[in-house]
């Protein structure tokens, strides 16, 4: 079996703080780290190699400093990396980042496409999704966990609002995966000592099998209208009380202030 | 020496530190309580390599540098004193000698068990009578043809009832003093070889430190570690490596209370403000700080040394002295600032205290250690 993960670096933080003149995020300064959903997904993939030995290659597109994140996939165990970096990538809303990523998808061989549910920094959960539309590819959100028959069935519990579905779903298909589905292994002292001897594989765009006009800012239908820092909110207070006084505060309160 | 920290050497300190906070911390103060040896954190290290980091690949280990061995020493003992210790004499004490003295069947036989951390080790050289003067030796090893046989005892060690190989130093020629001194292998279970007394501590109070007795001992002839006669010479080499773990669990509790403190002090407020707010605090941080980061100076120093094959020993003696120094006094002052919390078992700070003394003590005492510096600078 063949899987190819998406990862996305992120910065570690959920203090982000925008720029208010580009609306985009400042990034200086913050340390970054693999996103957490797509950590569960690289452990999803590492546990099918360990019981079905899959080949796992791990994809990220960034500047070049996500190789930090593909050297980390490295010593947690993946076979191969990628790095799409290119300035023809830049400026990508999740349209063009999904075009790029399925782009360079398509020139692999693969029976499993994994993503995480969504980024800690943009939380628009988009990405995913479209990569698999992109390549005509059946596709689960919210995976909770997953079984393999050992040929080409998946048998998925997905997340919903209310509870959970079981779904069976052939490769070649793309899941997203929540960071709950799983506990991430850390990296190994060995790992890490490999981990800078293996090649990241650094992609221009030349190299995918995508329309260049569907990349980087020109195929970014997305506009950034506005951005700002959200203000700043009291600290509120604190009631250590019973349900039933409780619910006499809060009424109490929501009619003080003509809400209800 | 390069005082970059290498983009390996940042990975490392990465993984480190998830695994300390995710796994050691939460157990910190429980294994403290209950004098509990971290059977589990072992087991979890063994998996990830941390028990083996400088033993070569071709024997199961990592083949990584005594720097980075130091840095996972000293962030698990940020966290927790005892594990850092446990790490230290396993690895400086007991696999180091047999990498360094052990015939090709010795380390075929025992370093990839020590590297999974499937077996622990441990190191016996202290006794009853034979403490900062290790050269006075009462357990004797006599040899009785086709084996060894040892009698007497052991004090204070490390690791002793969960470890499974233990190297011993012991007495095969008094006449010969210091030269009459050997060092052997000793397996868990080996018939006439049983644990002692446990020891109750003031700090690290989890890492099983008890006697060990030898009542006509037997050990195999080709359990001896190193040629007859260098058993002596083995101890002290072997020390100078464990220095620098020591140094590097000093090193960890100082920083541990450090980030206590720092964080305390922003927390705590007095007189209408936070206490980080006094000038008094400030250069009293300022100063601890100061200590800190010049004791990792002399652990990166003297891992660095070390690692190239350098003389290190006089650089692990003052890594030692000042690490363990600092970790008292910095300790010290973390219980200060945190007041009456401070001396309470509700801050990790107060196990940290507790744990900090020792390093000022075993492996060779801050008076030994001057001793060291000293007769370099007068020979």
């Amino acid at each position: 079996m063949k899987i190819v993960v998406c990862i996305k670096q992120v910065p570690d933080t959920t203090e982000v703080k925008l720029d208010p003149v580009t609306g985009t995020l400042i990034r200086d300064g913050v340390p970054s780290i693999i996103n957490p959903d797509d950590k569960g997904g690289l452990e999803l993939a590492l546990e099918l190699k360990d019981k079905f030995n899959a080949e796992v290659t791990v994809i990220t597109m960034g500047p070049m400093q996500a190789e930090a994140v593909l050297r980390e996939a490295f010593a947690m165990g993946v076979d191969k990396a990628i790095l799409l970096s290119d300035r023809k990538f830049a400026g990508a809303d999740t349209l063009a980042t999904s075009n790029a990523l399925a782009g360079a998808i398509r020139t692999l061989d693969y029976d499993l496409v994994i993503t995480g549910r969504q980024a800690i920094d943009g939380d628009t959960a988009q990405v995913g999704p479209q990569i698999a539309e992109h390549l005509d590819i059946p596709q689960v959100s919210y995976l909770q966990s997953l079984e393999y028959d050992g040929k080409n069935t998946f048998t998925i519990k997905k997340q919903t609002e209310d509870g959970y579905q079981i779904v069976e779903v052939d490769g070649p298909c793309l899941v997203t995966v929540l960071s709950t589905a799983n506990k991430a292994r850390y990296m190994t002292v060995k790992g890490i000592m490999e981990a800078f001897d293996k090649e990241v594989e650094i992609w221009s765009a030349d190299k995918i099998d995508v329309d260049e006009a569907k990349l980087g800012l020109k195929g970014s239908p997305t506009k950034v209208k506005k951005a700002f820092t959200k203000g700043v909110k009291s600290a509120g207070q604190v009631y250590e009380v019973d349900t039933e006084e409780a619910i006499g505060i809060i009424l109490s309160k929501l009619k003080e202030k003509f809400i209800i | 020496m390069d005082f970059n920290i290498s983009k390996q050497e940042e990975l490392f300190l990465q993984m480190i530190r998830e695994f300390t906070e995710n796994e050691i911390k939460p157990i910190a103060a429980e294994i403290d309580e209950q004098e509990r040896f971290p059977v589990e954190t072992v087991e979890k290290m063994g998996k990830l390599g941390i028990m083996g980091i400088p033993i070569p690949v071709e024997y199961g280990g990592q083949g990584s540098t005594n720097q980075i061995y130091s840095m996972a020493v000293e962030e698990i003992s940020r966290v927790c004193g005892t594990t850092g210790v446990v790490v230290s004499a396993h690895t400086s004490l007991c696999a180091d000698p047999i990498m360094n003295f052990g015939t090709e069947e010795q380390k075929q036989k025992y370093l990839p068990k020590l590297a999974s951390g499937e077996w622990v080790g441990a190191f016996g050289l202290t006794e009853p009578n034979a403490g900062t003067d290790a050269a006075l030796q009462q357990t004797t090893a006599e040899d009785a043809g086709d084996k060894w046989i040892l009698n007497g005892s052991k004090i204070f060690i490390t690791n002793a009832e969960y470890a499974h190989v233990y190297v011993i130093i012991a007495m095969t020629d008094k006449s010969q003093g210091t030269k009459g001194i050997s060092a052997f292998i000793v397996e868990k279970g080996t018939p006439g070889f049983t644990i002692g007394k446990k020891e109750k501590k003031l700090g690290i109070r989890g890492s099983s430190t008890c006697e060990l007795i030898f009542e006509n001992c037997q050990i195999p002839k080709e359990n001896l570690l190193g040629k007859i006669g260098k058993g002596f010479s083995l101890a002290m080499k072997t020390l100078d490596g464990g220095r620098i773990g020591i140094a590097a669990q000093a090193l960890g509790l100082a920083q541990g209370a450090m980030d206590e403190t720092i964080k305390y002090t922003k927390e705590r407020k007095q007189f209408g403000k936070a206490i980080s707010k006094f000038q008094n605090t400030q250069f009293q941080l300022a100063d601890m700080e100061t200590k800190v980061q010049a004791s990792r100076l002399f652990v990166r120093n003297a891992a660095f040394k070390k690692d190239q094959k350098l003389p290190y020993s006089v650089d692990a003696a003052m890594a030692k002295l000042y690490a363990s120094e600092t970790a008292m006094e910095v300790t010290t002052k973390a219980i200060q600032f945190h007041g009456g919390y401070g001396y309470t078992r509700e801050y990790p700070v107060e196990r940290m205290f507790r744990d900090a003394k020792i390093t000022e003590i075993y492996e060779g005492t801050s008076e030994v250690q001057r001793m060291v510096i000293a007769g370099n600078l007068l020979k």
